[in-house]
């Protein structure tokens, strides 16, 4: 196992009159190269979750493995833990300082204490990857377009090569197309690079797409956590929970319930336009 | 990060959270007045139990009065050595070429009293009181300098942006530090110019951000045509109510105590 949490609790303002159980004995194991969508509503204790697994936060009380041993243990290097697990924060355009943007993402292997010209490849890898194209590279980050804010600030994780990639809304205020390009860079990371993607979110669409497992959130505990096709069959428990399956589920019920035999377990469109045509099909092959 | 007492409201509903901001804004003022009136042991000992009874009062546990107290704790240990070893007087000691005298530790007992009292029961009244109460008291407090054309709804206006950015820019900051230690950065170790250096990544963003809020918050204020102070009306206008009355009467009696006690000397 790549990262374990065991019996992982954690209380906000423990002793204040604004304590808040932000986690509640919250069991996990994530293994190598797996693509896992977090999902949850505002306050749910998403975001809590992820700053735990690079050492950010410590927990109140329980346990969290990186490859087998105890991050919070005397004399464990968090600083290098940090570059294994790479954690992009939400709207991280808020984060770039520096003079120009390959300076920006310089800082990540600098603080790994990489030579000059190892952080200066990193960083042209790293922009490659992210798709900013090479004249940006000596502009400010503060004049780029948000998207392209955005795509430097991955870019200033990914130089640090890390093991395992969090991304907490990586999409959130983006236009459907940088929506896109983000998520699509995202899976070619996973696909090249081999490295475990854990990818926070609302939108449930784009987890169907990507990840090939789950986690629901709520309320400070893992409601669910399995295939995304498997979590969605729970829609009904999903809106309780001020969550909603993709609309394709919703659709694909809607038509089962009229009569239709088609596969309810689809989640993106693709799988429900086939899964309609071979039932449409299907249905005129047992009329004639 | 984000733990300033000073200027953090505890959620209750005691009889100091119900009065009139600009009761508890006098009433501070008064209290911190009374404390330089009285001199003796008698005065301090009615200057003590009058803080313990608002603290009993204000419903707020004991152990934020005294948080509000560890900012300052340096200074009053300075401010107490130095009245110690510099007021001259009859010598209690000699170490090499320092002297405590008999008036010196006196005086600095004295000096360590006020400024302990005075920051105690100024925390009183930010405890109780949010800083939109408190802003909108001084406002009405200090209104009749408009005649003599101070902007006294602008600063106040700017006083309640300031307080109310506080704990926005807290956050804020604790959220890059925290993003840029994501990417490794180190902010305990080194001298003092590295660290200095090392607060780069964090200021330059939080500069940024504070700039883009100070920007949309202009915009949302204009928006709603919004034009200085004149002829604007609160929602909710500040009112005296019995109890208000009351505790001007309680507060008259105080300074009253005040100026004999410390007439008499003891």
């Amino acid at each position: 196992m790549l990262i374990e949490l065991q019996n992982v609790c954690y209380t906000y303002g423990a002793g204040t009159v604004y304590e808040v159980s932000a986690l509640k004995d919250i069991n996990l194991k994530i293994g190598e190269g797996e693509f896992i969508g977090v999902i949850g509503h505002t306050g749910s204790g998403k975001s809590t979750l992820i700053q735990h697994l690079n050492g950010l936060i410590r927990p109140t009380s329980g346990r969290i493995l990186y490859e087998g041993k105890d991050i919070w243990e005397e004399g464990y290097d968090l600083r290098s833990l940090r570059t294994h697990v790479g954690l992009v924060f939400q709207y991280p355009e808020n984060q770039l300082f520096e003079t120009d943007v390959l300076k920006d993402v310089m800082f990540g292997p600098k603080n790994q204490g990489l030579s000059e010209a190892d952080c200066r490849a990193r960083a042209v890898e790293a922009l490659k990857q992210a798709g900013i194209p090479e004249d940006l590279y000596t502009s400010s980050p503060f004049e780029l377009s948000g998207g392209q804010k955005r795509r430097v600030a991955i870019a200033g994780v990914l130089a640090m090569d890390p093991e395992v990639l969090i991304l907490d809304e990586p999409t959130a205020g983006l236009d459907p197309a940088g929506r896109d390009e983000i998520l699509h860079q995202i899976k070619y990371l996973r696909d090249k690079r081999g490295i475990t993607i854990l990818l926070v979110s609302h939108s449930m669409e784009d987890v169907a797409q990507y990840a090939n497992r789950l986690l629901v959130v709520h309320e400070g505990r893992i409601a669910f956590d399995g295939h995304p096709r498997r979590v969605f069959t729970h829609y009904k428990e999903l809106e309780a929970m001020g969550l909603a399956a993709p609309q394709i589920t919703y659709i694909m019920h809607a038509l089962h319930d009229r009569g239709l035999n088609v596969e309810l377990r689809a989640t993106t469109v693709a799988e429900a336009k086939r899964s309609i045509l071979m039932a449409l099909s299907e249905r005129a092959s047992l009329k004639e | 990060m984000g733990e300033i007492t000073l200027g953090q409201y505890y959620p209750s509903n005691s009889i100091l959270h119900r009065l009139d901001p600009r009761v508890k804004f006098i009433g501070t003022f008064v209290y911190i007045v009374g404390l330089f009136l009285v001199r003796g042991p008698l005065g301090y000992l009615f200057a003590a139990a009058c803080l313990a009874a608002l603290i009993v009062l204000s419903k707020v546990p004991f152990r934020f009065i005294l948080k509000s107290m560890k900012p300052i704790f340096l200074i009053l240990i300075v401010t107490m050595l130095f009245n110690m070893l510099l007021t001259p007087g009859t010598p209690v000691f000699r170490f090499y070429f320092l002297k405590v005298t008999r008036e010196g530790l006196i005086m600095a007992v004295r000096m360590g009293i006020r400024l302990a009292f005075l920051v105690m029961g100024s925390s009183i009244m930010t405890l109780t009181t949010t800083p939109n109460q408190l802003t909108d008291g001084m406002q009405s407090l200090f209104s009749p300098l408009t005649k003599l054309h101070v902007p006294v709804h602008e600063i106040s206006m700017m006083m309640s942006i300031a307080l109310r950015f506080i704990p926005i820019l807290t956050e804020e900051a604790d959220k890059i530090r925290k993003a840029q230690i994501a990417r490794g950065a180190d902010f305990e170790s080194g001298g003092l110019i590295s660290r200095i250096k090392s607060m780069v990544p964090i200021l330059v963003p939080l500069f940024v951000s504070a700039f883009r809020r100070a920007n949309d918050l202009a915009m949302a204020m204009e928006a709603r045509c919004y034009h200085g102070g004149g002829g604007r009306t609160q929602m909710k206008p500040l009112r005296y109510a019995k109890r208000d009355f009351a505790s001007y009467g309680v507060l008259a009696l105080f300074f009253a105590i005040c100026i004999i006690l410390g007439r008499l000397g003891v």
